[in-house]
């Protein structure tokens, strides 16, 4: 019977977890979408995008559909080939040291935000499990509590209090962590992956813009399509000096916005941390069952 | 004369003293939230009578509470926190009778008074090679008690000594009602692991483990005073040399013919059916079947705890390394040494949780483990206590047939036979007799050793939850420290 009891009352504050959950589930993501859309809006072409105007003000539903399976297959397709291709085309030295340094660094960087973006996740997910102990232990100790009325159940009681409202503080530590951590790595991690596939294109026009060198001298020693050889050559050039010129810039804007994304989040990571460490401290001084 | 004494005293203390009529207190009628520290003062205004009748020094803090509710902490000597006065010279302190109490009150708390005695498990060593070796555990002694020869004494004893000594004191006195305190539990892959030699962490966490766990059921056996006096436990921890427990062993002739006496008991349980006449035993064998079952399920919850968080403190780790690497292939500066300093706060807070999970561990959950082992001893007792009614009525029903049969030997007309007859009538009217008064006498007992183990309950529990709390909050203090001083360093990345 205790336990029936014990269990209805506990039946608010499970409806309260389940909601907390939501709500940090939904800041996460709005967060996300909100970094995405003003990414957007800051970029210098993107945002003239017709596409991006409609996002913005059209005030009915968009009704998107999200990728078929073709569409899907040849999204995978285009990414093998685009892999291989860029094993090829990442022996090619560039003359330019800007663009070679910056591929040695977004190579190693990669890979290293990648291992902190995982360590990250699994240390957001220990505290979280943390937090769930302390729930239970939080409910263990209320049933011990309402066993009978005399002092040590009381204290019980208290105890149990203090450990539901440590719980609440340790699951928004795990969250606020996820939130200003794990996704900032990981959307880095992205984002260097994005910048990596940008040095492609630019190394593919490269080869690109030499084989049509080649084929060039090749078409002046034969004097044969001479003309066309020199048009696919200074296309090509074009397209590599236009592609050079929106890289460089973009890498420098790359850099820019990672370490003011890094110095925003990592300011309100500590400033949240210690919000939360000194709320637990004031709840465990307050609530310290001495009495 | 007292109350000067008492005012004395406590204008060295900021609380406020309480009328000495010593009222059940409510707990929870206290607004203020009144700090930690009153808990002590509060337990040593009761002592300060007993200082004004004598002049010692303050109260050995292991005496046995007087009457209020409101506890005086236990001291376990592993870790005094701030909460529990700093040990003073401890002498042995005879109550004076103050308050209007039962005689029975009385009387326990003479028991419990000459109560002055400490003692220390340290200096695990092992002992010979291979699966012939085993761990010496020093137990040392401080006490000024007359019944030991000396005030201060050590001894070597392995394993299988302490099993011996609670194997002698359960025969003793728990078919007569006494909650003897369970020994620590045996463990073949643990000891196996020590004994092959394995110098790893884990081997070494489990010698500690064994270590505080025979610490811990060393105090409570001589916190009880009947036990206190007994001769075997004396010699455990005076004597240089002690024979050797063989009936100890899992796999011996006495081993087994113990599981074997356990599974019949078992049996036995299941097919008596008392008569209960008295409802406090009824009421009481439901409420430690309850206490039993919360306790299991928090003591299952602390474990997972202890689990995750000893997987927090690695991820912790492995995170605060990839963090520094990152930082190195960062090529701004400002950010650069951001991350290195990230990294250097997360290797902090990994050794923060690591200490947190030990004492998850051995402040909360082996206390919670030792009481789920000492209720299973209370349930012994009870149980011992229904099979000495079977006792009494089996012999009241022997008796009943020994006096049908001299009926029957009467309307036969055989003397000889009769005078027989009427001998074992007399016999088995004095066991019976014996068999009432053992009765009565385990169930008093009984009455007396669970009330007793109400008080070290609420006495243990309490001062342990508190002093896990303390441990949660300093964990919180470090943290603020580690995050007040990295911010700076992530606000300086321009």
């Amino acid at each position: 019977m205790t336990t029936t009891l014990t269990e209805i009352k506990h039946l608010p504050t499970l409806a309260l977890l389940v909601c907390c959950e939501y709500l940090a589930i939904f800041k996460k993501t709005v967060a996300m979408h909100e970094v995405f859309l003003c990414r957007v809006a800051a970029h210098p072409i993107l945002r003239k995008d017709l596409n991006f105007h409609v996002f913005l003000e059209y005030n009915q539903d968009l009704s998107v559909r999200g990728k078929n399976k073709k569409e899907k297959l040849e999204d995978f397709f285009k990414n093998m080939v685009k892999s291989a291709d860029g094993v090829i085309v990442s022996g090619v030295k560039d003359v330019d040291d800007f663009f070679e340094h910056e591929r040695t660094f977004l190579v190693e960087y990669h890979n290293r935000v990648k291992d902190a973006s995982a360590k990250s996740d699994k240390m957001t997910r220990s505290h979280k499990n943390v937090a769930d102990d302390y729930n239970r232990i939080g409910s263990s100790l209320y049933a011990l509590g309402t066993q009978d009325s005399t002092d040590i159940c009381k204290f019980f009681l208290k105890v149990s209090e203090l450990f539901d409202k440590t719980r609440k503080i340790e699951a928004r530590v795990s969250a606020d962590e996820d939130l200003k951590l794990s996704d900032l790595l990981k959307y880095y991690l992205r984002e260097s992956q994005a910048a990596k596939d940008l040095l492609y294109r630019r190394s593919r026009s490269l080869v690109d813009y030499e084989n049509a060198n080649k084929a060039l001298d090749k078409a002046r020693a034969k004097n044969k399509d001479v003309l066309q050889a020199e048009t696919t050559q200074q296309i090509c050039c074009q397209k590599f000096e236009k592609i050079s010129e929106s890289a460089k810039q973009e890498l420098i804007d790359f850099k820019t916005r990672r370490v003011a994304a890094f110095r925003k989040n990592l300011v309100e990571l500590a400033e949240l941390e210690l919000k939360h460490a000194k709320l637990q401290v004031m709840c465990a001084v307050r609530k310290c069952p001495s009495d | 004369m007292p109350r000067e004494a008492q005012n004395s005293f406590l204008q060295s203390s900021p609380s406020s003293p309480e009328p000495a009529s010593l009222p059940a207190e409510d707990l929870s009628t206290n607004s203020n939230g009144p700090k930690p520290s009153e808990i002590m003062l509060d337990g040593d205004r009761e002592d300060l009578f007993a200082e004004a009748t004598e002049e010692v020094s303050l109260d050995s803090p292991e005496r046995d509470p007087i009457l209020s509710p409101e506890t005086t902490p236990a001291v376990t000597p592993v870790t005094p926190t701030a909460l529990i006065a700093p040990r003073m010279e401890s002498k042995s302190v005879t109550a004076p009778v103050i308050f209007d109490r039962s005689r029975e009150e009385i009387e326990e708390e003479a028991n419990g008074d000459l109560f002055d005695i400490e003692i220390n498990v340290s200096d695990p060593e092992k002992v010979g090679d291979g699966m012939n070796a085993y761990m010496a555990y020093r137990v040392t002694t401080k006490t000024s008690l007359s019944i030991f020869h000396k005030n201060e004494f050590s001894v070597k004893r392995r394993f299988s000594d302490f099993l011996g000594l609670h194997s002698k004191l359960a025969t003793k006195y728990m078919h007569i009602g006494y909650i003897v305190p369970p020994a620590p539990e045996k463990s073949i892959v643990g000891m196996t692991k020590v004994k092959v030699g394995k110098e790893d962490s884990s081997s070494t966490e489990f010698v500690e483990k064994r270590r505080a766990a025979l610490e811990r059921y060393l105090q409570r056996t001589v916190k009880h005073p009947t036990l206190l006096q007994d001769p075997d436990l004396r010699q455990f921890l005076e004597s240089s040399e002690l024979p050797r427990a063989v009936n100890t062993q899992a796999l011996s002739g006495a081993g087994i013919l113990r599981m074997v006496n356990k599974a019949a008991d078992a049996v036995n349980k299941m097919t008596i059916k008392m008569n209960e006449s008295d409802a406090w035993f009824e009421e009481k064998q439901q409420q430690f079947e309850n206490l039993d079952q919360q306790l299991r399920k928090l003591h299952a919850s602390v474990e997972a705890l202890v689990c995750h968080r000893k997987e927090l403190s690695a991820n912790t780790a492995a995170f605060a390394k990839s963090a520094a690497m990152l930082g190195n292939s960062e090529d701004h500066t400002a950010l650069s040494r951001a991350l290195s300093q990230l990294a250097e706060v997360e290797e902090k807070i990994d050794q923060l949780h690591q200490e947190q999970a030990f004492a998850d561990f051995y402040v909360f959950s082996e206390l919670l483990g030792d009481y789920i082992r000492l209720i299973a001893a209370v349930k012994g007792v009870f149980d011992h206590r229904m099979k000495c009614w079977q006792k009494w009525q089996d012999a009241q029903v022997t008796l009943q047939k020994k006096r049908e049969a001299e009926a029957k030997l009467q309307l036969a007309n055989k003397p000889d036979k009769l005078q027989q007859a009427k001998d074992e009538i007399k016999e088995w009217e004095t066991k019976v007799q014996q068999g009432e008064k053992d009765f009565e006498q385990i169930s008093k007992t009984i009455r007396k050793e669970v009330g007793r183990f109400e008080k070290e309950r609420v006495k243990d529990f309490k001062t342990v939850i508190i002093e896990y709390l303390e441990s949660l909050v300093q964990t919180q203090q470090q943290l603020i420290k580690y995050w007040e001083a990295f911010l700076p360093e992530a606000k300086a990345i321009a």
